[in-house]
């Protein structure tokens, strides 16, 4: 421990081993040495033996007093275990959380193959592997609740609700998509369902859902709508917590003590970047204590485990408790995009993560405990694959923009064209409604 | 006459926790709105300072903002003819403001310093103990994130105004202005509107220094999807204030560093200004001299000269820089058949240049002569006074600019 440290409290946790152990004439970042000292799952090599549950770490990963969700969590699991039975889920629930999950996935997969297929372009990125940190979430939320994503935001808005068919739509193009076929991929909103977007630049989406939740302690204080307790959800990975809207949010957030939960769902990897390449202090759920807010890490290929730890986030930013900063540690299945090679990860990583699948633990969870029958899962899984034919079919068979639509939306108040040299209002002009003026 | 204005600004930008009690003019202190009697000072739009009495009384005191070297009949008169009440341009803003936020709930300020301190210029003050700390929102200084944050509650059903403590710091913030304000209600396809004001005190102050005296509006006008006006008298600052919190539209209002100062009568019964509507100041025959903002002033003291040399400029305030009013400038251009630009925007790519392409497009038939466009320089705005006032356009180059074209 440095002298500066040893000086004052003992509880300080140390941001990383290296300032100890390094010497002279070491690199001052060795990935593999912080690797084989972390219990941090993000490495590329010796993965295989890391796990959460390995004891002999040189520090406490998760041993902070400040840690106020994951506490309450423990302790709550130990009451309903003592009161009912010590499942954690109903059926029903079981079924719900299962269908979603399975909505993600297949919903991905057939993305991928539209794209191999010319079906639809740019940049898509799948969220196959992370399926639990959505449905964990979302599918807690009411539909006033907000939801704000990243680039990476099929699943978040199915989650929410969206239909398949709207999703799929706006990756085809076409007027029925969900955005008028105006947004694409990584531009997915519903004002319906308070998806408020789709952001495909890092963080930028942060401050948007912290304005969200802005508003409902605007309407609870300033327009007295004593019942507005409406929360948001901001999804944002981890490359994004070196980003400054994270930091600058966060401080916001529990300054004015806004009903909004970062969930953090780190998959180790911002395209090439490793996180631990990437980050000083790669434990990133530490950082809510730091601006005074709980911080909660969570395996984020447990959709129980998350779950649990986003009721009780979700439940405090709506009893007005204020932010709660949620670390899932997740894992992409597939590259950061499809049109990335993905030829940096390790194979023997994918290889580990690949045997954590999210979907295939709730299906063992399920059928351990008699929750349902193979059978009914496959009646689920046939249902979904039926819904995501749907969305293809309903998809391809929509129109494309008419060229009358591409005026449309620039402005909300189409004055904003402004005044012709005739004196009237070039909206009005028809040209502008056949879209074929020039702006 | 141009360094009596600068000089007003300047103390304004010096003390701006103070900006109005300038000294060097011997203001009187600091007055209410209910004080708006006794000794006062005029600033006249064309920079004149004439010390009075009584405003009420003596008419020709009252600022008459196009009165500068008009014509007798022009229609100008008809401003100082209303009773109306005396205020300076951030006090018009204010009360805007004020108004807006008294109609609509919905209506918030958020920004550094706008609560408590009452905004950097003051055109907050007295707002957050009126409507509390939550409507009136001092943040911390995180332009990006609290710009993003208003965008997220505009599209969450508030309308609030964000103000740059000085316009260059939301250079911080071109991510969420760009791709979130302006380009949100397109991508997700009309679901959201983003009702926001993104305002604030801008352009070349008097030795601010680089960083201080951006001209920005170069850098925010190919941003589709906003508005942006640009105002230059109390009466239109607060037309335009009103207009832009009303508008659907995210629009960027411009307000100028050295202009908070100048006072003007301005009518007692509410009204609003389109944000879309360009100014006739000054109407006329042989030119026509398109300006904004302060740039109005140069111009006004120009056309004081020329008129005395027999020249009989029209000036128009384009005050919508995004889109641009082509019906009061076609008429003119239509009118007069020369176009002279006058503007403190950057040259290259600047707000001149849009409108030399727009009028080339639009009435090339009716020119006599090329249009000529006088900007301020590309450099960073130097420090030094002589060479700032190099950077920026001055009455004399405009006198000079008009002789030519009217050759």
């Amino acid at each position: 421990m440095s002298p500066a440290f040893s000086a004052s409290s003992t509880k300080i946790i140390q941001p990383l081993p290296l300032s100890t152990t390094r010497s002279h004439d070491k690199p001052l970042f060795d990935p593999l040495k912080s690797t084989s000292s972390s219990s941090f799952l993000g490495s590329t090599l010796k993965l295989r033996f890391n796990s959460l549950n390995t004891s002999n770490h040189p520090y406490p990963r998760r041993r902070s007093a400040v840690v106020a969700v994951s506490d309450v969590v423990k302790e709550k699991k130990l009451k309903s275990k003592a009161s009912f039975s010590n499942l954690l889920i109903t059926k029903e629930e079981g079924l719900e959380l299962y269908e979603d999950m399975v909505l993600g996935r297949s919903f991905e997969d057939m993305c991928a193959q539209m794209y191999y297929r010319g079906k639809m372009f740019g940049f898509v990125h799948l969220y196959n592997g992370q399926e639990a940190v959505s449905t964990g979430f979302i599918n807690l939320l009411k539909k006033e609740d907000c939801v704000v994503s990243t680039y990476r935001d099929h699943v978040h808005a199915l989650s929410k609700g969206v239909p398949a068919r709207a999703v799929m739509s706006e990756l085809f193009g076409r007027t029925t998509g969900c955005c008028r076929g105006q947004g694409g991929s990584m531009h997915m909103f519903s004002k319906e369902h308070n998806v408020l977007g789709g952001f495909a630049f890092i963080g930028e989406g942060i401050p948007i859902a912290t304005g969200a939740a802005f508003t409902s302690k605007y309407r609870r204080e300033v327009l007295k709508e004593a019942d507005c307790d409406h929360v948001t959800l901001a999804f944002f990975g981890d490359g994004t917590c070196n980003n400054g809207q994270f930091f600058e949010c966060l401080n916001m957030a529990a300054l004015w003590k806004l009903p909004i939960v970062f969930v953090v769902e780190n998959n180790l990897w911002a395209i090439g970047m490793s996180h631990l390449r990437a980050t000083s202090d790669p434990e990133i759920w530490k950082k809510g204590p730091a601006f005074g807010m709980p911080g909660v890490h969570v395996d984020g290929m447990d959709v129980l485990k998350v779950r649990e730890v986003a009721k009780e986030a979700i439940g405090r930013a709506r009893r007005g408790e204020g932010p709660t900063l949620v670390e899932c540690e997740t894992y992409r299945f597939r590259g950061h995009s499809l049109a990335d090679p993905d030829e940096l990860r390790d194979p023997a990583e994918k290889a580990h993560y690949a045997t954590r699948d999210p979907i295939t633990a709730l299906k063992n969870y399920i059928i351990d405990n008699n929750l349902a029958s193979e059978a009914e899962l496959k009646a689920v899984e046939k249902k979904i694959d039926e819904v995501v034919e749907d969305a293809v079919d309903f998809a391809d068979d929509s129109p494309l923009p008419s060229r009358s639509q591409l005026l449309e939306n620039v402005f909300a108040d189409p004055k904003g064209f402004g005044i012709g040299p005739d004196g009237r209002y070039r909206c009005e002009d028809p040209k502008f409604t056949e879209g074929t003026a020039h702006v | 006459m141009a360094t009596i204005i600068q000089g007003i600004g300047a103390a304004a930008a010096l003390s701006s926790s103070n900006s109005f009690d300038s000294k060097r003019f011997h203001l009187p202190s600091r007055r209410s709105l209910s004080e708006r009697k006794g000794s006062f000072l005029v600033v006249r739009s064309d920079g004149r300072v004439i010390p009075g009495s009584n405003p009420r009384g003596r008419r020709t005191d009252q600022l008459i903002t196009n009165a500068v070297a008009a014509k007798a009949d022009a229609s100008a008169a008809s401003t100082a003819s209303k009773p109306g009440h005396e205020l300076l341009l951030f006090e018009a803003l204010r009360e805007g403001l004020e108004e807006e936020m008294e109609r609509d709930p919905r209506v918030c300020v958020m920004g550094e310093d706008v609560g408590h301190y009452g905004g950097s210029y003051k055109v907050t003050k007295g707002l957050a103990p009126k409507y509390g700390d939550l409507r009136v929102l001092d943040t911390p200084i995180a332009e990006n994130s609290f710009t993003g944050m208003a965008i997220g509650a505009a599209m969450t059903g508030l309308r609030p105004i964000i103000e740059g403590m000085n316009m260059g710091f939301l250079l911080l913030a071109f991510n969420q202005i760009s791709n979130n304000c302006g380009m949100l209600h397109y991508t997700s396809g009309g679901q959201f509107t983003i009702p926001v004001v993104i305002r604030g005190p801008g352009g070349v102050g008097r030795q601010l220094g680089a960083e201080h005296s951006q001209r920005l509006e170069s850098y925010f006008q190919s941003i589709p999807g906003i508005q942006m006006v640009a105002c230059s008298t109390p009466y239109n600052a607060k037309g335009l204030m009103k207009a832009a919190i009303r508008s659907e539209n995210p629009v960027i209002l411009f307000e100028h560093v050295l202009l908070y100062n100048l006072k003007e009568r301005i009518p007692d019964e509410e009204y609003v200004l389109s944000l879309e509507e360009a100014e006739m100041v000054r109407p006329g025959e042989h030119i026509t001299i398109l300006t904004y903002s302060r740039m109005r002033y140069h111009v006004m003291q120009a056309a004081k000269t020329l008129v005395n040399k027999g020249y009989d400029p029209e000036v128009i305030d384009i005050r919508s820089l995004k889109p641009f009013d082509l019906y009061t400038i076609g008429n003119s251009v239509k009118k007069t058949h020369r176009v002279l630009i006058v503007e403190e925007c950057m040259r290259t790519g600047g707000i001149g240049a849009s409108l030399t392409a727009a009028i080339s497009e639009n009435f090339h038939d009716y020119l006599d002569a090329p249009i000529v466009c006088l900007s301020s320089q590309d450099v960073p705005t130097p420090y030094a006074g002589t060479l700032e006032e190099w950077t920026v356009v001055q009455p004399a180059q405009i006198v000079a600019a008009v002789e030519q074209l009217c050759q």
